[in-house]
């Protein structure tokens, strides 16, 4: 197995007193498309912007490609790893092409324009997120699910070694999440990149991803391959709801109850 | 790609909106010129008397509302990416406020002139540096604490100000009520407003391209490798100092500030690279026509600036808005 891309050593992860994670060993290689899972409110949003290294941990290290992310200069990090964060925060219009070309920001130079490779890469971006031919529409006038796939899009035009992804599947339809989560696990598998995105949806873990991280809340996790770790009874005890296991078609279907 | 037609469109069509504004407004007044005259002028010919009117009187009242114009329309573009607000406007921290406290100060005690000017740039920093501290708290610097605590320090100037209105003799009131609308009649002959304008054009257009990735949020440009926090600092210090200086140099002159960087938006795009330099060259171009009105329209009197800032860009900004597509 190859050197892990990012890795998180002894961290511990706090916010307003709680517990998110405890010494947690945690590696991601390339290849690997790992899902988080956990219950609303657990941590799953502060545990990606502490590996992304936007936040300091209560304790441990976080390594990108071998060395402290905290260290690191901020646009070196951002060339080699890509955040989607789980709700946009702007509210300045600009077109959908401009959007999803600020992905491109941590591959330029300070004087740099944008170059046609770099508008082309964008284009293709939004091609694989479904929105070509929305292009010049104005950013806020998308649909719900249209601006998660732009902001999908201008994480794809970043074009990071490492994907944090917060709730990618959140407001796309079946056709996108299959679509997108396909490209994901695409670009893992074939191209060597890893991803981590964290999940509601316990058959979309199950059906792309290769590894799953559980957080139970008060600092307790569990991580393992998905074949292992992704069971009926520990879905039970991370949802504190019954979860049942159908085998359907050589693998499982997961159902509440 | 789009870009190019959009740059060789918009800026051809502001230079030579700018270079005929500045006709305008030299020709035009109580000795109207020709075309010709202003041209003999300008190439260092002409007559006496015009030349006295154009080089002493007319050019450096121009080149000062182009300015004071150009600065309110780059503050208020760098306030609504920092505050990542559309409403947002140079005076919306309450650098006016300060500023307009000051300069009645000055008129209080009776005193005129530079006092005044001096009065209104040491009231804005105060203003600036007072919200700074405030709105920095236990809980960190984010922008709708800031844009609160901004809004209620302008509450309380705004209340010493209506004071101040009251406590004023009758014969300080009419020069506070025209300071507080805008105005270029007092004349300072600095040309402190231009020199920062091309200075701070010139410090912030570099960082056109990180105010881009900013106004999509802070998290976001964090996670691009932008150094936010220093960024909005220095953002948060430039834009009121370049408030500072107009409104020390022409009163509060609303309006400027919020619709210009708007108006260049709906006929160019939100681009910062295109936005910082458009806006400034359009809000020039439109106060200059406004203080060329205010000066002729009712002529002798004078009109507060402020006043025809409005008349002219009210209109002008809401058909803008009613014919641009899509939402803002």
């Amino acid at each position: 197995m190859s050197a892990p891309l990012l890795e998180a050593r002894g961290l511990t992860v706090e916010i307003a007193g709680k517990q998110v994670c405890r010494g947690l060993d945690f590696s991601l290689a390339a290849g690997e498309c790992i899902g988080l899972l956990g219950g609303n409110g657990v941590g799953k949003t502060t545990l990606l912007h502490t590996l992304a290294g936007l936040r300091p941990p209560a304790a441990g290290e976080v390594l990108l490609d071998g060395a402290p992310v905290t260290t690191q200069p901020r646009r070196r990090v951002a060339q080699r790893l890509g955040l989607l964060m789980q709700q946009p925060e702007d509210s300045l219009p600009a077109t959908v092409l401009e959007t999803a070309l600020i992905g491109r920001h941590p591959h330029l130079d300070f004087w740099r324009w944008e170059s046609h490779a770099d508008v082309a890469i964008a284009r293709r971006a939004l091609k694989s997120a479904g929105l070509e031919g929305l292009e010049q529409r104005v950013q806020t006038a998308l649909s719900g699910g249209e601006r998660r796939r732009l902001d999908i899009a201008t994480v794809l035009t970043q074009d990071p070694q490492v994907f944090l992804l917060d709730e990618p599947a959140h407001q796309l339809d079946l056709q996108h999440q299959m679509a997108l989560l396909g490209l994901l696990k695409r670009l893992a598998a074939e191209q060597g990149r890893a991803v981590l995105m964290s999940l509601h949806d316990i058959n979309l873990a199950a059906r792309f991803c290769s590894g799953i991280l559980m957080l139970f809340g008060e600092g307790e996790t569990l991580s393992g391959g998905t074949e292992t770790v992704l069971t009926a009874e520990n879905l039970t005890r991370l949802y504190r709801t019954p979860v049942a296991a159908l085998p359907w078609q050589g693998g499982r279907v997961f159902v509440a109850g | 790609m789009k870009k190019l037609p959009i740059l060789l469109a918009w800026l051809p069509a502001l230079i030579a909106l700018t270079l005929t504004a500045f006709a305008v407004s030299l020709a035009v007044g109580s000795t109207p010129l020709s075309l010709h005259t202003l041209w003999d002028v300008l190439t260092g010919g002409g007559d006496p008397l015009s030349r006295t009117v154009v080089m002493e009187l007319r050019l450096p009242r121009s080149l000062n509302a182009f300015a004071v114009g150009g600065l309110l329309a780059l503050a208020g573009t760098l306030m609504q990416v920092l505050l990542r607000n559309p409403l947002a406007d140079p005076y919306i921290l309450g650098v006016s406020g300060g500023a307009a406290v000051g300069a009645l100060g000055a008129f209080l005690l009776g005193l005129a002139g530079l006092w005044v000017n001096g009065g209104a740039f040491v009231g804005a920093l105060l203003s600036t540096l007072l919200v700074f501290a405030l709105a920095h708290g236990r809980g960190g610097w984010t922008p709708t604490r800031l844009l609160l605590t901004g809004i209620a320090v302008a509450a309380g100037w705004g209340a010493a100000i209506s004071l101040m209105l009251v406590l004023g003799s009758d014969a300080s009131l009419h020069s506070m009520i025209f300071w507080l609308m805008g105005d270029f009649s007092y004349q300072p002959g600095g040309s402190l407003a231009l020199v920062m304008l091309v200075l701070g054009l010139a410090a912030c257009w570099p960082f056109a391209r990180q105010l881009n990735v900013l106004a999509r949020g802070e998290t976001l440009a964090e996670a691009l490798g932008i150094a936010v926090r220093p960024l909005s600092v220095a953002i948060y210090i430039s834009a009121s100092l370049f408030t500072a200086v107009a409104v020390t140099e022409a009163g509060a002159i609303g309006f400027v500030g919020l619709v210009v960087p708007h108006m260049f938006r709906m006929l160019a795009g939100g681009d910062h690279r295109r936005l910082l330099p458009g806006a400034v060259l359009l809000g020039g171009c439109l106060l200059m026509l406004a203080d060329t009105l205010a000066r002729t329209v009712a002529a002798p009197r004078q009109l507060p600036v402020g006043v025809v800032t409005a008349a002219l860009g009210v209109p002008l900004f809401l058909y803008l808005l009613n014919r641009a597509r899509g939402p803002l």
